[in-house]
């Protein structure tokens, strides 16, 4: 199993031989985020307010349009990829500046970002995503702002998507990676 | 202004400032830019069972959820003071290839046609709001990251492994498109 090899491979000494919460964390996830601080729970406030900027911008650039995504699809507009793309260079510009001057978080703690690794998950479950893509016209982000614009049929989807995750979680162990 | 931000926002204002969210969400806290793992979070909270893939200290990760609920608050806030009252423009080639599928009503975010609680019991709204939710669930889970996670945070951090997962989002959208979605809006 995955999750052994990576134990053993750690070097830091572990108070708790158990304690193996970050490696099963990061398993396939883009984003594990450790924290050396120890906040509250609701300082995580702060994240829905980036939530709401972040869902506004899905939703007044119509990124969140199925309409916008068959476009997309049929290469019939530039939109999408003009979003997309210009999202990716911003971003890109970013992390490097970042990287470059060492960047301290606003509590001092030191930026770091993980390499992600290569897995055949990413061909495979890469493609399924897509086919799911097209036909909902919307990926993770969308569904949650989707919803929020009074589409509430898409919870169905949402749980639907839930469902997904579960049952990937479930036989993780007997797919191809 | 107001009458300025009712309009849709072109892709060279939006892009940019969706790409902003990457060096926020370090800035603010470490946190690297993903969505689809709120789903997994989810998960584990609920219904976690036996199985390991669920079984972590969800808490840890709990600024993601609080992030999703800001996306659907969002959603809510631009629906409700940001809206723009008219159809949405697309290419009138799309208008053209949808015609001919019953689409015709561009008012939502989301054809009313294909996606309504009536219509979820039908063959076609069972497999496109149901199936394409499975679909997306279980392939951004295991790809290990969606359009957020790979295509923005993945490529922005210069990650090749995101680039193989962008492209093949790209070649099962267009497999789908042009291959299986004609099949299955006939139906």
């Amino acid at each position: 199993m995955l999750v052994e090899e990576k134990k053993i491979k750690t070097s830091a000494p572990k108070i708790k031989i158990e304690d193996t919460d970050y490696e099963v964390r990061s398993q396939n996830a883009m984003c594990v985020n450790e924290s050396t601080l120890d906040k509250p729970l609701v300082s995580n406030v702060k994240y829905s307010l980036l939530g709401i900027c972040f869902g506004i911008l899905l939703v007044k650039s119509e990124v969140v349009s199925w309409f916008r995504i068959q476009e997309m699809f049929r290469l019939q507009s530039f939109h999408m990829y003009g979003v997309i793309g210009s999202a990716v260079i911003v971003g890109m510009i970013s992390v490097a500046l970042i990287k470059r001057y060492n960047s301290k978080t606003i509590e001092g703690e030191r930026i770091h970002l993980d390499a992600k690794k290569f897995s055949k998950g990413q061909i495979f479950g890469g493609l399924i995503f897509g086919l799911g893509w097209a036909i909902t016209g919307a990926c993770p982000g969308p569904i949650y702002a989707i919803i929020g614009t009074g589409a509430t049929v898409f919870v169905a989807t949402l749980l639907s998507a839930i469902a997904g995750t579960w049952v990937y979680g479930r036989f993780a162990n007997k797919l191809p990676h | 202004m107001l009458e300025w931000l009712q309009q849709p926002w072109p892709w060279y204002v939006a892009g940019p400032l969706i790409g902003l969210m990457v060096p926020l969400l370090l800035i603010v806290g470490n946190k690297t830019f993903g969505i689809s793992s709120s789903m997994r979070h989810i998960c584990a909270i609920t219904i976690p069972g036996k199985i390991p893939y669920f079984r972590y200290d969800w808490k840890k990760e709990a600024w993601n959820l609080f992030f999703v609920a800001g996306i659907l608050i969002g959603g809510i806030v631009a629906a409700q003071w940001l809206s723009n009252p008219y159809p949405v423009i697309v290419s009138p080639r799309l208008s053209e290839d949808l015609a001919a599928y019953g689409v015709s009503d561009y008012h939502g975010v989301v054809p009313p046609e294909l996606f309504s609680w009536s219509g979820l019991f039908t063959l076609r709204g069972l497999i496109m709001i149901v199936g394409g939710g499975f679909l997306v669930g279980f392939g951004t889970r295991y790809a290990g990251g969606c359009t957020s996670g790979h295509s923005i945070m993945g490529l922005s951090n210069l990650q090749w492994p995101s680039l193989v997962a962008t492209c093949c989002f790209m070649i099962g959208g267009f497999i789908m498109t042009w291959l299986i979605l004609p099949f299955i809006l006939r139906l």
